[in-house]
C-alpha cells in the first residue's frame, strides 16, 4: 500500500488531469446534480465525461471493494480524496438514492449473486433507483401497505400503487415493499422486491406540489412479473430490510438544508443588508432576537451531529440517534426557511419572472414543509424515541 | 478533538456519580434545608470530596492540583448535578480558583491556589449588584487611598458567601455605570474591618449572601490583575463559570428527566401506565433531543476551554442558553407528569424545578446569554 503523502500526490495529480474545468465550479442548482441512469440527460459533455472517470476508478463510492465497482480505500484513503476534491472544488460526480439508501440494505441482506449483479451498476451510475415504499393507504402506518406479490411459480405477479415515489418517472429500477403473505400479522407478510421499471404494467405519473415542482410520482403495477430471484433477504422478512434502509434515510434527511452550495449569503449577512444595523446590532430586535436563538440551535444539532458520529467511530450504535438527528434536522431546515422568509419579507414571496428568481425563495421555503412529512414524519420519529429509545410502554 | 470522553473520563464519570449516590442523595439537601443548617452544606462531604482530589482537578500540579482539565471538573460538576449536591465546588472552585489562575501574580497564586484546592479555603465571587446580571453595571467603588484602595459598595448573589472566607470583589476604579471599562478585582478577606455579611437563604436550598462594603482598606498587593481593566478577566472567570454550571444543570435535569421517565412507567390511569399516552411520550421524546442538544453544547463548551479556543464566550453563551431552557422545561414537565404528586414537599421532583429556576438566573439568564450571543457573532 503507498504511504498517504505518496497517496495524496497521486490523488491531486489524478484529479488535476481528469477533472473537467465546468466541473470544479459549485454547483447551483438542482439541474447540477448528476443523478445517472437510463433516462437521464446529461447537462454537459463535462458532466458525463466525469461520471464516466471516477467511475472507472472506483471513486463515486471510493470504500466499496472493488469487486463491486468501488475504490477498496480505507478510511484515511477516503478522507484524503474526499479533501483533495474539496480542494480542487470538484464536484460530486454522482448523487444517487442506490448509493445512500439501497446500497447499504444490499451489503447486509442481498445473496453475493445479487449484490454482484447490482452494486456495480449503481457505482457507475449505470441504474437509477427509486423506492417503492408509501402506497395511498399506507403513509406513516407504512406496514399496512397491501401491494401484493402473488407466488406464481416462476415469478412473482405485482399489483397495487405507490406513491410519494422520488423521481419514479426518471428511475430505471425500484426497490419496492410488497405484500407476501396477506393472512399474517402486517409486519410478518412484508417482502423486499428488486424489480426494472421497463417492466409491462409499470407506469408512473408525477404529483405536482405547492412549491410547483414534481419530485415525486405515483406508481401503479398491473400484473407486473418479477423474477422470484429478485427477491432481497427472506420471503416475508422483508420488513426488517424496510427498517435498516429507513435508518438509513433518516441519517440521510438529518442532512437537509446542509453543507448545500456555499456561494448562497449567510442568513447573517441578508440580515444585516435588509435590515440594516443601529450600533453595531440589527435594527430590528425582535428578529435579531429570532435569528440569535435560530443559530444557538443550530449550532448546538451540528454539535450533535458532530457527537453522534464521534460516538459511532468510538463503536456506539446509531440506531437510537438516528430519528433524533432526522426528527431535529427537518424541523430545524423548516425553522431556516421561515426565518429566511421572516427576514427578507415580501420580496420573498414572488413566484414568477426575473426579478423574483422564479420564485426560489418561495418554492424552497414550500418544498422545506415536507421535510417532516417525508422519511417518516416528525410524529413517528417522536413514537420511535418514546418506544425504542425511552422505552415507553405501548397503549392498551 | 473527538466529541466523546476518553477511557478516563469515562472512568471519572462513573466514580463520581457512584460517590455522590451514594454519600449526598436528594435526601441530603432536603436535610441540610430542615435542619436550617448553619453552613449550608456538609463540611464531613466537602473533605471527602476534597480527599477524591476534584477541587484541585483543573489546578496545575504546581498549586497542589491533578493538572488535569475543565473537562474532567465539568464530569464531576455533572455527577453532582445529578443529587442537586450542595457544595462550595461550584462558589469557591471554579469560579474563586479561575480568578486566581488566570489573573493573580505569582504570590497570589501561590497562597491561595493550594489553599483552595484543599478544602480549607473558601472564597467567592462579590459581583452582582441586583437582581440581574449585569457585570457592566457594577458602582462599587475602589477609591485610591494611602497605598491602597478604599471600597464602598454593596454586593448581591455572592455564591455560598456566608461561609466564605475571602472574596474576590469587583468594583470599579474608573469610568461610569455601564461601562465594561475602569473594572478592577481585589481579594479582599472577610474578616477585614467594613466588611458585613448577611446570608440570604434561597429557593434551591442553597444559600447566597449579601455583603456591603463600607471604607474597606484593601492594600495594593490584593488588587488581582490590571488596575482598570478587570473585565477581562472577569469575562474569562463567567465563561468558565457559566460553562462549569451548565455542567452541573445537565446533571440535574437529566437526573430529573430519569425520574420524570420511572414515573411514567410506574403509575397507572384509566386502566394503563400513563407512559403509553401518546400526549405524554411526544412529550417526553421532545425532552430527550433537548437533553441529547444540551450534551453536546456542554462536551464541546468544555473541551473549547481545555483547548484555549478563541470560541469559549461564544460556546459559554450557547451552553447557558440551551442548557437553561432544557432545564426549565424539564422541570416543569417533570411536575406536570408528577401530577399532585409533584406539587408536595413529600416528593424529591420538585427540588430539580427549584434548583432549576436558580441554576438558570445564576450568572445571566437565557435572555442575557441570547443578546450576548447575536453580539459575539457579530449582530
Amino acid at each position: 500500500m503507498p504511504q498517504p503523502e505518496q497517496f495524496r500526490e497521486e490523488v491531486r495529480n489524478w484529479l488535476e488531469a481528469n477533472c473537467p474545468p465546468a466541473m470544479r465550479t459549485p454547483m447551483i442548482g438542482d439541474e447540477d446534480v448528476c443523478w445517472g441512469g437510463r433516462k437521464f440527460t446529461y447537462q454537459s459533455e463535462e458532466q458525463q465525461l466525469w461520471l464516466e472517470r471516477m467511475a472507472a476508478q472506483g471513486w463515486t463510492v471510493p470504500d466499496w471493494p472493488k469487486k463491486y465497482g468501488g475504490g477498496g480505500l480505507d478510511r484515511a484513503e477516503c478522507r484524503i480524496l474526499k479533501q483533495e476534491m474539496a480542494a480542487l472544488g470538484c464536484r460530486a460526480p454522482l448523487t444517487s438514492l442506490g448509493i445512500i439508501m439501497l446500497a447499504p440494505a444490499l451489503f447486509k441482506f442481498a445473496s453475493e449473486e445479487q449484490k454482484l449483479e447490482h452494486l456495480p451498476k449503481i457505482a457507475r451510475g449505470e441504474i437509477r433507483w427509486c423506492q417503492g415504499y408509501s402506497e395511498p393507504g399506507a403513509g406513516s402506518d407504512l406496514a399496512s401497505l397491501q401491494t401484493s406479490a402473488v407466488d406464481k411459480g416462476g415469478y412473482y405477479l405485482v399489483n397495487g400503487a405507490k406513491i410519494w415515489t422520488s423521481y419514479a418517472n426518471m428511475a430505471d429500477w425500484i426497490f419496492c415493499l410488497v405484500r407476501t403473505n396477506p393472512k399474517a400479522p402486517k409486519r410478518d407478510g412484508i417482502s423486499f422486491l428488486l424489480f426494472d421499471m421497463d417492466s409491462e404494467g409499470v407506469s408512473t405519473s408525477p404529483i405536482q406540489l405547492l412549491s410547483g415542482a414534481s419530485p415525486f410520482c405515483q406508481t401503479f403495477f398491473d400484473n407486473v412479473k418479477v423474477p422470484k430471484a429478485n427477491l432481497v433477504g427472506e420471503l416475508n422478512k422483508g420488513w426488517t430490510v424496510a427498517k435498516y434502509l429507513l435508518q438509513h434515510e433518516r441519517n440521510m434527511a438529518a442532512a437537509v438544508g446542509r453543507g448545500s452550495s456555499g456561494k448562497k449569503q449567510s442568513i447573517e449577512q441578508v440580515a444585516r443588508e435588509i435590515l440594516g444595523e443601529e450600533d453595531g446590532m440589527l435594527a430590528e430586535p425582535v428578529l435579531r432576537q429570532k435569528l440569535a436563538r435560530f443559530q444557538i440551535r443550530e449550532q448546538a444539532f451540528t454539535l450533535t451531529m458532530q457527537r453522534v458520529g464521534d460516538e459511532m467511530k468510538a463503536g456506539a450504535d446509531p440506531g437510537p440517534a438516528s430519528s433524533l438527528l432526522k426528527y431535529y434536522g427537518s424541523e430545524t431546515n423548516k425553522e431556516r426557511h421561515e426565518l429566511n422568509i421572516a427576514l427578507r419579507g415580501m420580496d420573498s414571496l414572488g413566484w414568477e419572472g426575473d426579478v423574483f428568481d422564479e420564485g426560489r425563495i418561495a418554492r424552497s421555503w414550500l418544498r422545506s414543509k415536507a421535510n417532516s412529512i417525508e422519511g417518516g414524519t416528525s410524529e413517528i420519529q417522536l413514537n420511535i424515541i418514546a418506544k425504542r429509545v425511552l422505552g415507553l410502554p405501548a397503549s392498551s | 478533538m473527538p466529541l466523546v470522553l476518553n477511557e478516563e473520563q469515562n472512568l471519572l464519570k462513573r466514580t463520581a456519580e457512584d460517590f455522590f449516590r451514594r454519600k449526598s442523595p436528594v435526601s441530603a439537601l432536603r436535610a441540610l434545608r430542615d435542619a436550617h443548617s448553619v453552613d449550608g452544606f456538609d463540611r464531613q462531604l466537602w473533605r471527602e470530596i476534597v480527599a477524591m482530589g476534584w477541587p484541585g482537578a483543573a489546578l496545575p500540579e504546581q498549586y497542589g492540583g491533578l493538572g488535569l482539565g475543565f473537562t474532567e471538573l465539568g464530569v464531576v460538576l455533572q455527577a453532582s448535578g445529578r443529587t442537586l449536591v450542595a457544595s462550595p465546588l461550584f462558589s469557591s472552585v471554579v469560579l474563586c480558583a479561575s480568578a486566581v489562575l488566570l489573573g493573580g501574580n505569582e504570590a497570589q497564586k501561590s497562597a491561595l491556589l493550594p489553599r483552595i484546592g484543599s478544602g480549607e479555603l473558601l472564597m467567592s465571587l462579590a459581583l452582582e449588584e441586583g437582581p440581574h446580571h449585569r457585570p457592566e453595571s457594577v458602582a462599587t467603588t475602589a477609591a485610591p487611598h494611602s497605598g491602597g484602595y478604599l471600597l464602598n459598595g454593596r454586593k448581591v448573589q455572592v455564591l455560598d458567601g456566608h461561609v466564605a472566607d475571602q472574596f474576590v470583589v469587583v468594583a470599579r476604579t474608573a469610568g461610569a455605570s455601564g461601562d465594561l471599562a475602569g473594572l478592577s478585582l481585589f481579594l479582599v478577606n472577610r474578616a477585614k474591618r467594613g466588611v458585613s455579611v448577611a446570608r440570604r437563604a434561597m429557593v434551591d436550598s442553597r444559600n447566597m449572601a449579601e455583603v456591603s462594603l463600607q471604607d474597606v482598606e484593601v492594600p495594593h498587593a490584593d488588587l488581582l490583575g490590571e488596575l482598570h481593566s478587570g473585565s477581562d478577566l472577569l469575562t474569562q472567570v463567567l465563561d468558565r463559570g457559566n460553562i462549569a454550571l451548565a455542567a452541573e444543570m445537565l446533571g440535574s435535569l437529566q437526573a430529573a428527566f430519569e425520574r420524570t421517565l420511572d414515573y411514567l412507567k410506574q403509575r397507572r390511569q384509566f386502566d394503563q401506565l400513563i407512559g403509553a399516552f401518546q400526549a405524554l411520550q411526544h412529550r417526553a421524546a421532545k425532552m430527550f433531543c433537548e437533553i441529547e442538544l444540551s450534551k453536546s453544547v456542554v462536551l464541546a463548551a468544555l473541551q473549547a476551554i481545555d483547548a484555549r479556543a478563541e470560541s469559549i464566550s461564544l460556546m459559554a453563551s450557547l451552553a447557558k442558553v440551551q442548557v437553561a431552557e432544557t432545564f426549565r422545561l424539564v422541570g416543569d414537565e417533570a411536575i406536570q407528569m408528577f401530577g399532585g404528586i409533584g406539587m408536595t414537599d413529600a416528593e424529591d421532583i420538585g427540588f430539580y424545578l427549584k434548583r432549576a429556576r436558580v441554576a438558570q438566573q445564576t450568572l445571566g439568564d437565557e435572555h442575557y446569554h441570547v443578546r450576548r450571543y447575536a453580539r459575539l457573532r457579530g449582530y
